[in-house]
């Protein structure tokens, strides 16, 4: 049973990769929503940590970190709930690849 | 709009970095200059700026983006509550569309007279008429004051609402600053839906901070037309309860149906209080906008949308954004939300210039920070995903959530969130 499901997740989790790998402008159209705190692009205007530009697998791991609870938050234990695996992933990606300015 | 298979490939083209020469020898003739498509925006505030930003930044020379906004400057609701409590000057929060400018919006000083949706047509009080592609309305609300007895045009010179920020916010801030010692503020809140969920409660608190400061005999009196606190609850009760006792006296069920703005009283339905500041907010809707080019579709109030596009589900090619809209299952009327709308809007309308769908799962988040003191503040956030089958944005199961406690480090991170907010929305 357990690994009926774990097997039907990973076909699910593979489609659906596959299906956003379709679409180049995912990551820019998930990460447009973290702008209000962190900048547009990821470029901070004053406050809050900076995103553009940091290595991919630092953004991914902070996010499945708060995720997790392994790293304290006030608020991003709470926002990083909100995307899956795949989608971390691909806001990690938009971010490493943007400008530092 | 019309050749949606030319213009792909043309940008497909571009994209790719190929027939170089074909580009390079038309790139001088006016047809190969001339946008893809023209999109207007009416309404400069929080959803109306960011769509317009975002249709540059990502679209670039290829759209042609006009914002038509009647005032000269953006002035910030969030964080206009300070002021009420002293802490922010109205200046701190007026802002410009010189950025919008500088990145080639077209932004034109200007009101909107009537919207032909079949012509694809606006037309201007001060410019001639005006064609788009796509047209994008971000009216923002509009207060019924007929909704009240007694909050007729004269009352409203002396009860105000400030619920748009601006000359009212300076006004009902003198209002406190001339009020005796020992007097009653009252304020009372509409039924919700209605523009920013927590905005009253954080109202209620910065009032109670100025009082507690310079006039500490004073009382604020909260009536709510609501059951219960309707944002943040356990967070606004501890602060009041922390901060502002005996200062901050709360009743829920308390709908204001009339007013006697000469005698300062309120009346709910069993009740009557009196006032020497009455602030009273009544029922809101979708702005006149709206109304006026049909775009309002439920309980005479807001305005459905496509979710995917954010498209109006009463005229096609109409976009409508922010508050205005008929809001998805429990998202806020928010400028957190307006700006991700306008970036929902901003990406369909890019993909349905390339002749491409829209993005099949948007997935938005609202972040709002409310400052129950000078010094502290609390936030409530959500994530929002599109779903297929029900065909709207719903919050993400087991994300989300309000703070823990208030404190100096989110009073910290909300000055940090309105800086971001502004520069993201403005440039």
């Amino acid at each position: 049973m357990y690994r009926t499901l774990i097997a039907l997740m990973c076909a699910l989790y593979g489609s659906f990769a596959m299906a956003q790998a379709t679409d180049p402008n995912l990551g820019r159209n998930l990460a447009a929503a973290c702008a209000i705190c962190h900048g547009t692009n990821g470029v901070n205007a004053g406050g809050l940590p900076h995103l553009a530009g940091l290595p991919r697998e630092y953004i991914a791991q902070q996010l499945r970190d708060f995720r997790d609870g392994k790293r304290p938050a006030t608020i991003m234990h709470q926002i990083s709930k909100g995307y899956t695996e795949s989608q971390i992933e691909a806001l990690a990606a938009f971010f490493a690849a943007q400008p530092t300015r | 709009m019309s050749h949606p298979m030319n213009r792909r490939e043309i940008l497909k083209l571009i994209a790719a970095g190929a027939a170089s020469t074909t580009l390079a020898s038309c790139a001088s003739t006016p047809e190969a200059r001339k946008p893809l498509a023209r999109v207007i925006v009416i309404g400069g505030g929080y959803g109306g700026a960011t769509a317009a930003r975002y249709l540059r930044l990502w679209g670039g020379n290829h759209i042609e983006v006009y914002l038509i906004e009647r005032n000269t400057n953006f002035i910030s609701c969030p964080l206009s509550n300070l002021v009420l409590g002293g802490s922010r000057q109205i200046d701190d929060l007026t802002m410009n569309y010189a950025k919008l400018r500088e990145l080639g919006v077209i932004v034109l000083n200007d009101e909107v007279v009537s919207i032909d949706a079949s012509k694809k047509r606006i037309s201007l009080k001060k410019i001639a008429d005006l064609d788009y592609d796509r047209l994008i309305v971000s009216p923002g609300i509009e207060l019924m004051h007929e909704q009240i007895t007694g909050y007729s045009a004269e009352a409203q010179k002396r009860v105000l609402h400030a619920w748009k920020a601006g000359p009212e916010t300076v006004a009902l801030r003198e209002q406190l600053t001339s009020m005796r010692d020992g007097g009653v503020y009252v304020l009372s809140i509409p039924k919700a839906p209605y523009r920013c969920p927590p905005g009253p409660y954080e109202r209620a608190s910065q009032v109670a901070h100025y009082f507690k400061q310079a006039k500490p005999r004073s009382k604020v009196l909260v009536l709510d037309a609501n059951e219960d606190i309707v944002s943040k609850k356990g967070l606004f009760l501890s602060a009041w309860n922390d901060l502002y006792k005996g200062i901050l006296q709360y009743v829920p069920n308390q709908e204001v149906r009339e007013l006697d703005a000469m005698t300062g009283t309120v009346k709910t339905e069993f009740d009557t209080h009196k006032g020497d500041v009455l602030n009273v907010l009544p029922p809101m809707r979708a702005g006149n906008l709206a109304r006026d080019a049909k775009l309002i579709t439920h309980n005479n109030r807001w305005c459905d949308v496509d979710w995917l596009s954010m498209e109006s589900t009463a005229a096609k090619g109409i976009h409508v954004l922010g508050d205005a809209t008929l809001a998805a299952p429990a998202m806020p009327k928010s400028a957190s939300m307006a700006n991700n709308h306008a970036k929902i809007a901003a990406a369909a309308i890019l993909a349905q210039v390339l002749g491409e769908a829209p993005n099949p799962q948007p997935v938005i988040a609202n972040t709002c920070y409310s400052y129950v003191s000078d010094s502290e503040a609390v936030h409530v956030t959500s994530v929002h995903r599109y779903d297929a089958e029900k065909k709207t944005l719903l919050t993400v199961p087991g994300s989300g959530g309000v703070s823990s406690a208030r404190s100096a480090l989110e009073k910290a991170y909300a000055d940090a969130w309105a800086r971001n907010i502004w520069s993201d929305t403005l440039g």
